[in-house]
């Protein structure tokens, strides 16, 4: 297996990797603050209007939004194990990983869409046909629900692509235990879309059902 | 530098999503409780340690190199700015008639 010689600003390989990690972790809080300040938006107007997010809660759709974490707490294991495969020099295993994970992702994709579908006929979109009219502040709670999901769900398509071709360029026999960082990166994004869901599950599906 | 050789055991990963796994049933369990406000509490701590547990294995950050450490550190402590000082503004207001 040829692997490809560190770039000629880098000393060896494994410098070049330390550095893209560090570039990918560079982007991803960028993202925090990108994702921060949607959540923030969620804390102060949740603390301003409790009983109008509490209400809006309920009107989401619990059992698919856990069978979507569930998903992705999923994919992150099989994204994982994708990860240490190829470190191994398993490319075979790595590929069918990946590609579990990917499909998992479009599982969660599906989900999420049959979702919206059921939301738009239940009238949840904020607007004028807004089913909620007693409550103004619950289009407040689904302003940020639609935006917070949205966002999530097309970080999760960049996710489903960069995927794809990771899939592919191993098949291709790309990467190798002595060259994995591609695959380690796309790993690292995708947990962070696992992250980002755990938080949101709790906020948007839970919250306000408690007693 | 070798920690790029740092490799996540199988057996890890496996064990890492039972304990997701635990932290998502516990935080649906929970909502049938009647803690009030003391539940969003709950499931958001129990939610910041399944972040940190992703954030450590799935994300490697736990075998990555220290300056990594203090880039994610850094994204988390802008992330608190912008908490601490923003709901400090938004949940005074009304405190001064």
């Amino acid at each position: 297996m040829n692997e490809p010689p560190a770039k000629v600003q880098f000393d060896n390989l494994e410098q070049q990797h330390d550095a893209s990690r560090l570039g990918m972790w560079l982007f991803l809080a960028t993202e925090f603050l990108f994702f921060g300040v949607l959540f923030m938006a969620f804390a102060v107007h949740h603390l301003l209007h409790p009983q109008a997010f509490a209400s809006a809660v309920k009107q989401t759709n619990l059992l698919c939004g856990s069978i979507n974490a569930a998903l992705l707490l999923t994919s992150g294991l099989t994204m994982a194990l994708g990860v240490t495969a190829i470190q191994n020099g398993r490319s075979r295993a790595c590929v069918n990983w990946v590609s579990l994970t990917l499909i998992l992702g479009l599982v969660f994709l599906a989900v999420k869409g049959a979702e919206y579908a059921g939301d738009i006929s239940k009238g949840l979109v904020p607007g004028r046909h807004f089913a909620m009219n007693g409550e103004p502040a619950a289009q407040i709670f689904f302003w940020l629900y639609w935006l917070m999901t949205g966002l999530h769900a097309i970080h999760l398509i960049v996710g489903i692509v960069m995927l794809a071709a990771i899939a592919w360029m191993t098949k291709q026999g790309r990467f190798s235990a002595r060259y994995a960082t591609p695959v380690e990166l796309a790993g690292i994004y995708w947990g962070f879309v696992d992250l980002i869901w755990i938080f949101l599950y709790p906020l948007l599906y839970l919250i306000g059902r408690v007693k | 530098m070798n920690q790029g050789k740092h490799i996540l055991s199988a057996r890890s990963c496996v064990a890492v999503w039972i304990g997701l796994m635990a932290g998502f049933v516990l935080t649906l369990l929970l909502s049938r409780t009647h803690w009030g406000g003391y539940y969003t509490a709950a499931a958001l701590a129990i939610a910041a340690l399944q972040g940190l547990a992703v954030m450590a294995y799935y994300m490697h950050a736990r075998v990555s190199s220290r300056l990594t450490w203090l880039f994610a550190a850094s994204g988390i402590y802008w992330l608190a700015i912008l908490f601490i000082l923003g709901l400090a503004d938004y949940l005074s207001r009304g405190w001064l008639k």
